[in-house]
């Protein structure tokens, strides 16, 4: 069993099960799956200041999201130790060239260690990687009003046309990222 | 005024309040109740690494549409996800305090907010690589140079509770 679960999941069981979070958190618990809300509750939680955005009751309307936050780096952990989760992935030929054209060397491991890496947070390349996406990522988010999850997979389940238009959002950004920045990037 | 609208926070409301009044044995049940959050992310956490969602290398090879796997993924969910809510409505569930339990739409107002803020999320998404669920499973893996990212993600989130006043809505 363990062996079978060690390998990379395919699309097509790892796909339904994501979508299974979204019944499963309404029916035990009423609540909207996502997750980008979480960094807004730690800003209500750490440092609100006078900003209106974050004076809230975070326990009460956030708590369950930075516990749920909580699940989820404890689940990585369990598939890095257990489930052999950090494996290098098989990605597609076209793909390693692509990358290979622009100037990675590296393909071990879930990321690129040449970007994201202790070693690259003074490079140019991984600060922009690392920095300036992270900060991109937790503003975009909760402008739109959700990530990927909240937005991508329970928006659209839910049929919100504004889930339909962050998400054509999130390709626009990606497609100028991907096609005009790493050329120069990397 | 929030755009964070929990289809739930009605039934947890009072769920919290017969809780406080009911002492002790209920306080029990509050605890447990923050168990489920925290399982149902543990496995999400699991399922995230596992299908690979969470690697920077599928989401360049997403973004130049060089593989079926992250859309695969995606849109399976989606349809998964749709056809229990579908089911749900269909079946008229109610929450325990009787609730009929949809999934209250997020305020639209006319899509500039989503539109401009989902542009600059899918920017920060094909740098780095992960969105919120990955960045906090990556941590989980030991890829520990990713709460650098979790800080700036935080930032960028209060930077726009900053700006929020003046931004097109």
């Amino acid at each position: 069993m363990i062996e079978l679960l060690s390998s990379p999941w395919p699309w097509y069981v790892s796909g339904p099960l994501i979508g299974l979070f979204v019944p499963t958190l309404l029916l035990l618990t009423g609540k909207r799956f996502g997750v980008s809300a979480s960094l807004r509750h730690i800003c209500a939680a750490a440092v609100p200041g006078e900003i209106e955005y974050f004076n809230y009751d975070w326990k009460g309307k956030g708590l369950w999201n930075l516990t749920m936050a909580l699940g989820i780096f404890i689940g990585g952990i369990i598939a890095a130790q257990v489930l052999s989760g950090s494996e290098s992935v098989a990605i597609s030929n076209a793909t390693v060239e692509d990358l290979t054209a622009l100037g990675l060397t590296t393909f071990e491991g879930l990321v690129p260690v040449q970007l994201i890496s202790w070693e690259s947070l003074l490079s140019p390349a991984g600060f922009i990687v690392i920095v300036l996406g992270g900060f991109l990522i937790g503003f975009g988010a909760r402008y739109a009003g959700g990530c990927t999850s909240g937005h991508a997979i329970t928006g659209i389940a839910n049929l919100e046309l504004g889930s339909l238009v962050a998400v054509i959002g999130f390709f626009i950004g990606g497609l100028i990222i991907t096609f005009f920045l790493y050329p120069f990037l990397l | 005024m929030t755009s964070d609208t929990h289809a739930g926070s009605l039934a947890q409301g009072s769920q919290e309040k017969g809780a406080s009044e009911n002492g002790s044995t209920a306080q029990g049940a509050r605890r447990t109740g923050y168990i489920i959050y925290l399982l149902i992310g543990l496995v999400f956490g699991i399922v995230l690494v596992k299908s690979q969602a969470v690697s920077w290398f599928r989401i360049q090879e997403m973004f130049r549409f060089q593989s079926f796997h992250m859309y695969g993924i995606i849109g399976s969910a989606v349809a998964v996800a749709a056809l229990s809510l579908f089911l749900i409505k269909k079946m008229k569930l109610t929450s325990a305090s009787g609730e009929p339990l949809i999934i209250e739409p997020k305020e639209f107002e006319g899509g500039k907010s989503q539109m401009f803020g989902g542009i600059i999320f899918g920017a920060g998404w094909a740098l780095l690589g992960a969105c919120p669920g990955p960045i906090f499973a990556l941590i989980g893996t030991g890829t520990l140079v990713l709460l650098v990212a979790l800080l700036s993600a935080v930032t960028g989130a209060w930077m726009y509770g900053l700006m929020r006043p003046f931004l097109p809505q």
